[in-house]
């Protein structure tokens, strides 16, 4: 019979002990997991990207609901555990669910400490701990204001990079003289706080916090001197308390963590614990590579098979995007003990290695930090480094012959060297993976050793080993660039552009560190087009980043002269308006005029100097630019409807020039055209459209993501709607989200696929809110946008764009 | 063999040319392409992409390259020369600037005897 595990937590530590268990023994437990966060199980080391906007949500989770399935594992999510009857062998939560165990493994954690000053309860004072603390600090960073983070160590100075990078004021409080002090020495402190205030960040030492003011909300924090500091938020990170109050009151020895002995045991032989509530040989840890070493030992207990953790050496980076920051071990100074240090004041470089019996006790690295880890490896393999005291300070490059390549340098390791510091695995290992298991790329790496699947700072050197193992077999784009410009994926750009607040392109190009010095005709575009919809009030429309089609507002064609659609509202015309377009097609010989596939009249063969003078006379008919040349919202195609349709149920004519009416002129990721049929019959073809509306009796189905271009096929059904209203607010809903995300030249079928036609469904048609505030966002974006081009061009605007420079005649026949 | 005889012509002024973008000239039967970098610096090229004559004045300007707006052939526009996989070459004429900004070429002496007209 199987044996019953209970984990209580569903954290970082207990997530990685089942894995390696499911590993060594599947099947020997029934597994049930008690989770007081309403979610799953997410890489919490990375909620500093999170904040930051360098990484979403998903892209940190690290046990999908489908990881659970596959194992059996029973999650019980938001339900604290209250009690453990040890004898009984049972444990209850706070609403009285009962769970029997035989073993049981406690992985609760640390809370973070906050500090008893007055105020300290006023809504607006937040720790920085797990996923709703960030969702806090993202929601006070959106109204603005002044954030005081208490605590200059690793979380509070990630936490206060974050908010500034998400545009709030910043002021860092810290106890100690320096930054960071329990890993940097104060000459590295020092070189942080200068970066820091850099950046814009108010730092401030040798601060005590006295009380936090406000009337409802916080309103200011007063420091132990008097000073007074106005803020709206104020984040606690000045340190974390083992979670251990739970196994106290089941009788267990708890000190200032659980007690653990080497096999991960706690005072109860059926009880183990892990991660940071754990004591061990008068230890606590709150860094990962710890707890993970842990979690292999848990793992390796509760299968029965030996194994001992013997505590840890642990070492430190700072993930904040732009500091280089590392430490390792113990370099407070002694009598005993020396040191080697080297600065390079212009580079901001500091480095320097504490030794005792020439043997390296701790290191400190800020500015350069590519061989922390060959320090680190030193100092953990007590390696005499005598020898090479003398070049110690310049590192591997220097020890081993200068290879600058660092493919190189990555070749010259030993197998035994640490790659991936937080799950400490070396680089033998990830060989092995590569050889015995037929891994060829980075999520194979990723799968099989675990290297470079938390904090992904060693990524660089886990495709170094690929291309080192695999030669040639190996290709290391784990993204596509946008182009040959930038590493930058269109996912990275369209998100750092928010996040950093990036609003004209050559702003872009420097912040992201653009390789051309003005980018190529394929990144330009889609950046300017990126800028006009994410910043619609702010940033320019650069014109010479635009497709000659969206310069001239025509359709260029084979020979260089251009077509010209004039706009036609739902597909439909009148005697008047088909007069003007005969009348247009004589006077300027215009050679062919045919019907469009999205019902309208295209003229083509028009010769460039001849266009503001072909749309003066459009323009006096009426008409205005059908966009039929933008990456913009082109036609809505349409039937009858009950205007005349014996079989038709609503108004689809109406609707549709109603939906063209409230979309024509904006801009899109790529061209869309929709449709309107006002039955079943869909004689309008709406089902192979972007976005297309089907009529029913009862109201409106609506449909996306169609397409019959390159690909062929049909629409997915989004919702259905009961008034006409409603379906133009859904439609432009849609048109919004899709602006919002979607990638240049990506029409919205692809950019469905990527998102997810549910997640869209979920935005669109369940989230009222949000669909609504994705209305006012496009109805904001029109305000400005929906102008007539031709009309602009016709009064003057861009003249320079149709007409030579000068034209010097040819010769007379004389000559 | 010789050259073909040219004129100096002025044809214009550099504000007569957009940044990062171009003018097209019309000289008799040629069409000839002027771009203005983004470094200010002037070229001219035949108006006529060596893939399928597609009108190099109307693409995008990038660095010291055009994209033309047919089908992204990429040209140089020091050398005429087009760039990565694909081969071929555009007339290039030279251009002067003077002090005052006025904007030259060297055309044929066929076509610049009649600019004054």
């Amino acid at each position: 019979m199987t044996e019953k595990l209970v984990v209580i937590g569903n954290g970082m530590a207990s997530g990685r002990a089942l894995e390696h268990l499911f590993e060594s023994a599947p099947g020997r437990y029934q597994v049930t997991v008690f989770s007081a966060e309403p979610r799953v199980n997410y890489n919490r080391i990375l909620l500093s990207p999170v904040l930051s906007g360098e990484k979403t949500f998903d892209e940190i989770v690290t046990h999908p609901e489908a990881w659970y399935d596959q194992h059996e594992v029973t999650l019980v999510r938001g339900q604290t555990i209250t009690t453990i009857d040890r004898t009984r062998k049972i444990v209850e939560t706070a609403d009285g669910v009962v769970a029997p165990y035989d073993k049981l493994l406690i992985a609760t954690g640390s809370s973070p400490i906050m500090i008893p000053v007055p105020g300290k309860d006023l809504p607006g004072v937040i720790a920085y701990r797990d996923l709703d603390d960030v969702d806090r600090m993202l929601a006070a960073a959106e109204k603005g204001g002044r954030a005081v983070v208490i605590g200059g160590g690793l979380l509070g100075l990630e936490a206060a990079a974050g908010l500034k990078m998400r545009g709030m004021d910043v002021t860092v409080i810290h106890l100690a003289a320096t930054l960071m002090e329990r890993q940097l020495d104060p000459a590295a402190g020092y070189l942080l706080e200068q970066e820091m205030r850099r950046r814009g960040i108010d730092v401030v030492t040798r601060a005590n916090t006295k009380a936090i003011h406000g009337d409802g909300h916080v309103q200011a924090l007063e420091l132990e001197d008097g000073t007074r500091i106005d803020c709206d938020l104020v984040v606690m990170a000045v340190g974390i308390r083992p979670h251990a109050a739970l196994a106290k009151s089941a009788g267990l020895d708890v000190n200032r963590g659980v007690v653990v002995d080497d096999r991960m045991l706690t005072s109860d032989p059926d009880i183990l614990a892990v991660g940071e509530c754990v004591e061990h040989r008068g230890q606590c840890y709150g860094l990962v590579a710890p707890l993970y070493e842990m979690a292999k030992v848990v793992a390796a207990t509760l299968s029965n098979a030996e194994a001992e953790y013997t505590g840890s050496v642990t070492s430190t980076k700072l993930k904040v995007t732009g500091v280089d920051l590392f430490s390792a071990g113990d370099f407070a100074e002694a009598k005993d003990r020396e040191e080697i240090v080297f600065r390079d004041a212009a580079r901001g470089v500091y480095k320097r290695i504490v030794l005792k019996d020439n043997k390296i006790l701790g290191a400190v690295l800020y500015g350069e930090t590519s061989d922390g880890g060959y320090f680190f490896d030193l100092l953990r393999q007590e390696a005499d480094v005598a020898a090479d005291r003398d070049t110690l300070i310049f590192g591997r490059s220097f020890a081993g012959g200068a290879p600058l390549d660092p493919t190189a340098a990555v070749a010259a390791l030993p197998d035994s060297a640490e790659i991936c510091g937080c799950n400490g695995v070396c680089k033998g290992a990830i060989v092995e993976a590569i050889g015995a298991k037929g891994v060829t790329d980075l999520d194979g790496v990723r799968a099989h050793t675990k290297a470079s699947a938390s904090c992904g700072s060693c990524t660089g050197l886990v495709e170094q080993v690929l291309a080192l193992t695999l030669g040639d077999a190996f290709e290391a784009k784990a993204v596509t660039p946008m182009c040959t410009c930038t590493d930058l994926s269109h996912a990275d750009v369209r998100r750092l552009i928010v996040v950093r607040r990036l609003k004209s392109i050559p702003a872009l190009m420097q912040e992201l560190e653009w390789k051309s010095s003005c980018g190529c005709a394929r990144c330009r575009p889609a950046l300017n087009y990126y800028m006009i919809a994410t910043w619609p009030d702010e940033a320019a429309d650069d014109y010479r980043s635009r497709f000659v089609n969206e310069r001239v507002h025509a359709n260029i064609q084979k020979d260089g002269t251009y077509s010209v659609v004039p706009r036609m509202w739902g597909g439909v015309t009148t005697a008047a308006e088909l007069r003007a377009i005969a009348d247009v097609a004589d006077k300027f010989a215009i050679p062919t005029v045919k019907v469009t596939g999205g019902q309208r009249i295209d003229l083509l063969g028009v010769r460039k100097e001849d266009l503001p003078a072909v749309w003066a006379d459009l323009n006096d008919a009426g008409m205005v630019s059908g966009h039929a040349y933008a990456k913009g919202v082109r036609t809505v195609k349409t039937c009858v409807g009950t205007d005349w349709c014996r079989f038709g149920t609503q108004d689809s004519t109406g609707l549709g020039v109603k939906l063209e009416k409230a979309m024509w002129g904006s801009w899109t990721p790529a061209k869309v055209k929709m449709a309107v049929s006002g039955c079943p019959r869909n004689c309008a073809e709406a089902t192979c459209k972007d976005f297309g509306v089907i009529c029913t009796d009862a109201g409106y189905e609506l449909h996306f993501a169609g397409a019959a271009g390159l690909d062929i096929k049909g629409t997915e059904v989004l919702c259905r709607v009961k008034t006409e209203q409603e379906a133009i607010d859904h439609g432009i809903a849609l048109l919004q989200l899709y602006r919002e995300q979607g990638f240049y030249l990506e029409r919205i079928y692809k950019w469905a696929k990527r998102v997810g036609m549910d997640e869209i469904r979920r935005r669109i048609a369940e989230d009222e809110t949000g669909r609504t505030a994705l209305v006012e966002r496009f109805l904001h974006s029109q305000k400005l946008f929906q102008t007539d081009p031709w009309a602009e061009r016709v009064a003057g605007h861009d003249a320079h764009e149709f007409a030579p420079l000068v034209t010097i005649p040819a010769m007379e026949a004389a000559e | 063999m010789n050259a073909p005889a040219t004129i100096r012509t002025t044809i214009g002024r550099i504000d007569d040319i957009p940044r990062e973008g171009a003018r097209m000239v019309r000289a008799g039967p040629m069409e000839i392409a002027i771009f203005r970098t983004v470094a200010d610096e002037i070229y001219a090229i035949d108006n006529r992409c060596p893939h399928r004559g597609g009108p190099l004045s109307e693409g995008i300007v990038h660095g010291g390259f055009v994209t033309c707006p047919l089908h992204n052939w990429v040209i140089d526009l020091k050398t005429g020369l087009a760039q990565g996989a694909d081969e071929g070459c555009v007339r290039t004429i030279a251009t002067y600037v003077d002090a005052d900004g006025r904007l030259s070429l060297d055309l044929p002496v066929s076509i610049a005897a009649n600019v004054a007209a």
